[in-house]
């Protein structure tokens, strides 16, 4: 009965029912679509700066992160990745040589960070024959190398053509050599694509005068999220002699940027869902006021005031819930067409998006707490708002009300 | 009458409204005992005190100093919620302005009060159609009340009060928003109850027709009774129960 009631009662004023939902419906579309929109955007930049390069967890030399030096490097044994292997978060391990050089072609130069991957297991941990823009992958054999789209554009140099790397290598030794370029590669971050070159490992540790050396070992893991704690786990079962690192360590800027922006989406969605309570708050006030003489005559003939209490916070309940419902349903086509085809920003603002080393192409997260979220925080505004008619309901006396 | 069960009891019963020199004593001392199976009419001109006195006998205003006795028990002592349900087990109400639940239908509105008493299912629904008919209503049992007229609001808030089996129902001018003719009827539908089955109703009223049909008038002036007139019974009246 207290069901039917409530049922009844919210559709007595059905425009403003209606009117409230609909509040409810755009509010939850608009926090949706902010939320997938800011989410996706963050994954992305993440996937991009942390997916395609550090990687989740790198185990280094001890002293390589503070002085990042070829010199800091260590000589590969078995031994190392199979103990990284034995942590079950651990899905994917693969080698690298990292140094910094002057990449240059016939008229121009620039500096560029060589990274020598292995690359069967450098597919396997970060995927990246995915950013080959034009031409081929690298085999293993090799001795060619991958750039970046926007070096590419910044020496004048493409596909077939030859690149000169200038470099230092292995306990101050000239590294200096000249590599033909097998592939584009393009990746979302500009800093990125404007300064990486790849190159076989073998091919990087003979460039280096650093043979069977690594400067790290990057780690794919099951969950990305828990990286912090696979590297505390790794991190006790290393040698002093190496050291674990997450990327939140190796990129500080991004972790505070992610950190800032999902802040400001914070403060954002309280400003929204203010408002939604204000228009939520709007229907109780009067479905409160304008009833009490109501409220006072099924008190009088015998209805407990909880039971009042929980008819109206049925009502509450029920108009939020269609609206959140309604509005994240809505929200789900939107959001997926976004998510397959992401808005690409373009002229002006596209270039002031790459001066920030931003990605200038809007992706929308799928992620299912993106939606459910919503449903949740308008029923638990619901729930608050309700307070109002509880404290009214407490304090009801019958003869009072129904004078009203 | 004289060996009827008493169902209300006053005691000094006082209301004030206000304080220090603005205070209103809208019941003054009031000692007043109804018995089981009176059809009583409370009368007074406006402001007398009537729809206060009854208010603080059914339990919805608590008296400034005094007590009241339903059946034996001080609701005085009651706790907000004990009393509600007091209420509900005990009393009967019928407003001057029906008060009917808008959203439910007549036979709704009925059995909602049984609901809250928690009686069986079947229980209810004979009931509900049993009271109908009472009433004269059986073919606008699914009605909302604004489908009904004033007249038929007020025979469903009859059978409504009547609906928990009350000790005795208390009616505020329910004839006073009704046309004549309407008000007659619903008073002739009153009448049976009480004289068949021996229902207890007081009233608070100016309606004449009331006063004609009551087999006691109590006089309320200035929150005092100045008059308690008791009528005889007709000789086929059901016996008022015994206590």
């Amino acid at each position: 009965m207290l069901l039917k009631l409530a049922w009844r009662n919210i559709w007595r004023n059905k425009r403003r029912t209606l009117i409230t939902m609909a509040s409810i419906v755009f509010a939850v579309i608009l926090c949706v679509l902010m939320d997938a929109l800011k989410k996706g955007f963050l994954d992305e930049m993440k996937k991009n700066m942390v997916g395609f390069y550090t990687g989740y967890v790198q185990v280094q030399q001890a002293d390589y992160w503070d002085e990042k030096t070829l010199d800091n490097s260590f000589l590969f044994q078995d031994s190392l990745p199979q103990l990284i292997a034995r942590n079950r978060s651990v899905t994917g391990i693969t080698p690298r040589v990292e140094s910094f050089t002057l990449a240059a072609s016939e008229e121009y130069a620039k500096g560029a960070m060589i990274i020598g991957i292995d690359p069967l297991k450098e597919e396997m941990v970060t995927q990246l024959s995915e950013k080959i823009h034009q031409g081929s992958y690298l085999e293993a054999t090799d001795k060619a190398v991958l750039i970046g789209e926007g070096l590419a554009d910044y020496l004048k140099l493409g596909v077939g053509d030859t690149m000169v790397v200038l470099g230092q290598g292995y306990h101050g030794v000239s590294a200096t050599a000249k590599y033909p370029i097998k592939g584009l590669i393009k990746f979302g971050t500009p800093d990125l694509n404007k300064g990486m070159i790849y190159l076989p490992l073998k091919e990087s540790q003979q460039l280096f005068g650093m043979d069977n050396r690594l400067t790290s070992f990057v780690l794919q893991l099951k969950d990305i999220d828990k990286a912090e704690i696979v590297q505390t786990q790794i991190a006790a079962d290393l040698s002093k002699e190496y050291r674990a690192l997450h990327w939140k360590t190796m990129l500080p800027e991004l972790d505070s940027f992610i950190d800032g922006e999902t802040r400001e989406n914070v403060v954002f969605q309280i400003v929204l869902y203010l408002l939604i309570a204000f228009g939520i708050f709007g229907t109780i006030l009067m479905m409160t006021l304008e009833r009490q003489r109501e409220f006072g005559i099924l008190v009088s003939v015998g209805m407990q005031k909880f039971r009042l209490t929980a008819m109206v916070i049925l009502e509450n309940s029920m108009i939020a819930l269609f609206g959140a419902l309604m509005g994240t349903l809505l929200s789900v086509p939107v959001v997926f067409y976004f998510n397959q085809f992401p808005i690409h920003v373009t002229g002006q603002l596209a270039k002031a998006y790459e001066n920030f080393n931003l990605q200038p192409i809007f992706y929308f997260s799928l992620a299912p707490e993106i939606f459910y979220n919503q449903g949740l925080i308008v029923l638990a505004v619901a729930m608050v708002l309700s307070l109002y008619p509880i404290f009214k309901i407490a304090r009801l006396q019958p003869v009072a009300a129904m004078r009203s | 009458m004289e060996n009827s069960k008493i169902v209300i009891k006053t005691e000094n019963l006082t209301k004030i409204y206000g304080e220090g020199e603005v205070a209103v004593r809208a019941i003054n001392n009031v000692d007043l005992t109804i018995k089981a199976g009176e059809f009583t009419a409370l009368v007074g001109p406006s402001g007398s005190g009537k729809t206060t006195l009854l208010n603080m006998i059914g339990g919805l205003d608590a008296p400034t100093s005094g007590k009241v006795w339903i059946d034996k028990v001080d609701i005085s002592t009651l706790s907000n919620n004990r009393l509600i349900d007091f209420r509900l087990h005990n009393i009967g109400f019928v407003f001057q302005a029906y008060n009917l639940i808008p959203v439910l239908t007549a036979k709704e509105n009925i059995e909602f009060i049984m609901l809250l008493q928690k009686r069986p299912k079947a229980e209810r629904q004979q009931r509900v159609l049993a009271l109908l008919k009472e009433v004269g209503l059986s073919d606008k049992k699914d009605s909302r009340p604004d489908a009904l007229s004033g007249g038929q609001q007020q025979r469903v808030a009859v059978a409504r009060a009547l609906a928990s089996k009350p000790k005795f129902i208390l009616a505020d001018e329910p004839t006073a928003n009704l046309d004549s003719k309407t008000a007659g009827k619903l008073l002739d539908t009153m009448a049976a109850l009480n004289h068949e089955e021996g229902i207890t109703f007081i009233f608070s009223t100016h309606d004449q027709r009331v006063i004609e049909r009551a087999h006691r008038v109590i006089t309320l002036v200035d929150g005092a009774i100045a008059k308690d007139e008791l009528i005889e019974y007709p000789s086929d009246h059901a016996q008022p129960e015994t206590a």
